[in-house]
């Protein structure tokens, strides 16, 4: 079978698979955590009775129906991809990492399914308090799905509780083991942290353009508060889960440790490497910048430990160690960013000048893709960083492709490339277009279309696509 | 306790195929349907009596192939890469169909058209593509070796063509008779007359694909044709002929709810057909489900959620269609 010995059917493989979660991860990134802050909204406004609530979660829910569109559109192809071009890495691991997506389709998928039209479409029909009911249960649903694809991956990072039958193929041993795998816990932390962090950073700058404009404005008011708050309290948290999970990765991962430290002799005391380039033919760092001891206080908690280098391991089972080391560098110094935001935001809270600081709002604008930078260049430490292998340790990518001849799969690259870059990024400027919207104006969710006034009643006000369609109706 | 867990399994992700089928497929027919009319209002109609369920119809389609890769690892290997360019087909036509749902409102009155054409299109193509792999499974594919060895063009025959067609006027007829049941006044009466069109063509495949499937499977022929196997078959065509008959006569008189739900009949009788043609296999002529399926620990581990969770899937996607019941009136806009 030529295309399973054919490194360019692999690489393209590779680039497809990698492209399109990349492009699927920024939606489940942000829904994740607008998930939760729509719900928060809206007890808020149960609680309270304040109308801002409202009219802030009325101004999110139409951008949380445009993102969340596009995240089961483009996670469908994710299912499927499985086969059409990993069918060996399909055939060898499905019954371990199957039944564990099953469960996400099963408690997740039709849970978001079935009560986003609700969210959405029913608080005509269902009441306030059901409608409440409803948008926790999406919530739930974007929570429960990150659990159960974060134990897929991490099991593949970290493979337990299995066995090896005659064909090859992985069969489960024991399901705890297989769920709740060595790097699982770490991993599910820091992900859903970084999606309630990438959700602040857009909130928050959305709140500090729409300040800019009138710092009065009570929505904005409300959701650069709330924004700030969670950045504050949720970036320390972070770093901490972050460190934790760096640990978990030099026990079971070393190898990408090396890469992601970029040291390439097993070294203690070891220095930090800030800056740098790796060449991997000359087994060196280049124009390297570093503090002594740091990467051995940081990962082995003393002055002196050892920290592997690449040179420990086999050359062919080094991951892409330049890849792996920018983008570690990537997200960290964007972590470094986001608490310099929190504190600055802190401090401008504490003098009282939280909605009149232009300069902040300005940098809290910058920073608003962010955390979407963060994501995908922390997802490309992890993943590139398990190169090269599908399942760390036991099957390696190279042999984990279908026999597909590769102008298959460049054929369907190229469509999917075009096709997302079109249909997505049309989508995400509708999406910047509601966004500058006034939060203050409770049905302007659309331009160009006469607006009629919202009903007497809240539940009438809240038909979040009211002001939209009337031009439908 | 003794269950044969491949052939529960077999029987289940069989259900969820066909949830997926009937219920994704009266909202793809309804995309199909765009271009009868040209009616902006009439459009919005159409979609929004399904936009607050399409999502749910059509995680059935994750459920259906999740399943296959869990359950039946080695068949999930064997066919995607046989199909593959149906499958790319079919999800990026999802994604134009799909992202219609928002962009049609989002975007200004003037490029409206444009996802009018990304609905309609995008419907045609998934559909056309279900179509696709359907007939490529049925006339066989070339395995060795546990893995897929034919070609990356193998699934285009005129049979396959043929039952891409099919399943656009099946789709087509499930669309227009929905329609019938959530319409009123002129556009009801429009889709009325869509419907029997959709129909005439739906039994027309139908007899084809019936004609045809058994010189493309011999297998296929011993269990229509042959003395004991008649018994339990002929049943089949005997209803779909009353089906058919109830169909019409509701479609002549001006019936809301029996189209829809005789054209859900249609459907279930062919998929029985289909599945009498393939069982014991769940790659046709290759693979049994016991050859294919994964061992029995993960078949019981997903059983278990199985049997707690599609019953309260069930009860909660029922309630959804239930909160959005009765007639979309172009008065309520959205609802």
């Amino acid at each position: 079978m030529d295309s399973f010995a054919d490194g360019l059917a692999v690489d393209l493989a590779r680039f497809q698979f990698a492209f399109t979660i990349a492009f699927h991860i920024i939606f489940p990134a942000f829904t994740i955590g607008l998930a939760s802050f729509l719900a928060v909204l809206e007890g808020l406004w149960l609680w309270t009775g304040r109308d801002v609530y409202l009219r802030v979660f009325k101004f999110w829910l139409v951008i949380f129906a445009l993102s969340f569109a596009m995240g089961v559109v483009s996670g469908i192809v994710m299912v499927y991809q499985f086969g059409t071009n990993w069918s060996v890495f399909a055939e060898k691991t499905g019954a371990v990492v199957g039944p564990l997506m099953g469960y996400e389709v099963l408690t997740a998928f039709f849970l978001e399914a079935g009560f986003l039209g609700i969210m959405l479409f029913g608080m005509n029909r269902v009441g306030r308090k059901l409608h409440f009911f409803a948008t926790v249960v999406v919530a739930l649903g974007t929570a429960l799905s990150a659990f159960w694809i974060l134990s897929v991956n991490s099991w593949m990072q970290t493979p337990a509780g299995y066995a090896m039958n005659e064909f090859g193929q992985f069969v489960p041993e024991d399901w705890l083991q297989i769920i709740f795998n060595p790097s699982f816990p770490y991993r599910l932390v820091h992900m859903v942290l970084a999606a309630y962090l990438t959700t602040a950073f857009v909130v928050g700058a959305v709140g500090a353009y729409h300040l800019l404009r009138n710092r009065f404005s009570e929505g904005a008011q409300v959701m650069f508060s709330m924004a700030m708050w969670l950045i504050i309290i949720v970036t320390p948290m972070q770093m901490f889960a972050g460190d934790l999970h760096g640990l978990n990765t030099l026990e079971h991962q070393p190898a990408k440790i090396a890469a992601m430290e970029g040291h390439f002799e097993n070294q203690g005391p070891a220095p930090l490497i800030l800056f740098g380039w790796p060449d991997e033919e000359a087994r060196e760092m280049k124009y390297k910048v570093e503090i002594p001891y740091l990467s051995s206080i940081i990962l082995t908690h003393s002055l002196d430990g050892v920290v592997p280098g690449l040179n420990a391991f086999p050359r062919e089972n080094w991951p892409p160690v330049a890849k792996v080391f920018v983008s570690f560098r990537i997200m960290v110094g964007i972590g470094f960013l986001m608490l310099f935001i929190g504190l600055w935001g802190l401090w401008s809270r504490l003098r009282g000048r939280l909605y009149e600081s232009d300069w902040l709002h300005r940098a809290v604008m910058v920073m608003g893709p962010a955390g979407f930078i963060a994501v995908i260049a922390g997802w490309t430490t992890t993943e590139v960083g398990r190169q090269p292998f599908t399942v760390f340790g036991l099957l390696r990518t190279a042999d984990s492709i279908s026999p597909v001849e590769a102008p298959a799969v460049w054929a369907s690259l190229v469509l999917f490339v075009g096709v997302y870059f079109i249909v997505f990024g049309v989508g995400i400027f509708y999406i910047l277009r509601s966004m500058s919207k006034s939060p203050d104006n409770s049905h302007g969710l659309k331009t160009g279309v006469p607006v009629r006034s919202a009903g007497i009643t809240p539940a009438q006000a809240l038909e979040p696509n009211e002001g939209d369609r009337t031009d439908d109706s | 306790m003794i269950l044969d867990y491949p052939l529960i399994w077999g029987f289940l992700i069989a259900v969820a195929i066909f949830a997926y089928v009937v219920l994704d497929g009266f909202d793809l027919g309804i995309g199909i349907l765009y271009p009868t009319t040209k009616d902006s209002d009439e459009r919005t109609l159409m979609m929004n009596s399904v936009a607050p369920v399409w999502d749910g119809n059509e995680t059935w389609l994750v459920l259906g192939g999740g399943g296959l890769f869990a359950m039946f690892p080695l068949a999930y290997s064997v066919i995607m890469p046989a199909v593959y360019a149906p499958i790319i087909g079919m999800l990026i036509g999802l994604i134009f169909r799909g992202v219609a749902f928002e962009f049609r409102f989002k975007s200004s009155v003037e490029r409206r058209p444009f996802w009018d054409l990304s609905f309609f299109a995008g419907s045609v193509v998934a559909a056309f593509c279900q179509g696709l792999v359907l007939g490529t499974l049925v006339q066989g594919i070339d395995v060795a070796d546990r893995a897929y060895v034919g070609g990356w063009w193998d699934w285009l025959t005129p049979f396959s063509v043929m039952t891409g067609l099919a399943v656009v006027a099946g789709y087509a007829l499930l669309g227009a008779t929905w329609l019938v049941m959530k319409l009123e006044g002129a556009p009801q009466v429009h889709f009325r007359r869509v419907s029997k069109y959709a129909a005439v063509l739906m039994i027309g495949f139908l007899l084809l694909v019936s004609m045809w499937m058994p010189f493309i499977n011999v297998s296929i022929m011993e269990k229509w044709f042959s003395f004991p196997y008649l018994l339990y078959t002929l049943p089949v065509p005997i209803l779909v002929a009353v089906t058919t008959l109830v169909l019409w006569r509701a479609l002549m008189s001006d019936k809301d709810y029996t189209p829809f739900v005789a054209s859900l009949v249609l459907f279930l009788l062919t998929y029985v057909g289909l599945g009498i043609n393939i069982f014991p296999y769940v790659v046709p002529n290759v693979y049994t489900l016991w050859d294919a399926a994964a061992p029995e620990s993960s078949q019981k581990f997903l059983l278990v959620g199985a049997v707690i969770l599609i019953p309260m899937i069930l009860i909660y996607t029922g309630y959804a269609y239930y909160v959005f019941r009765g007639k979309i009136k172009s008065t309520e806009g959205y609802h």
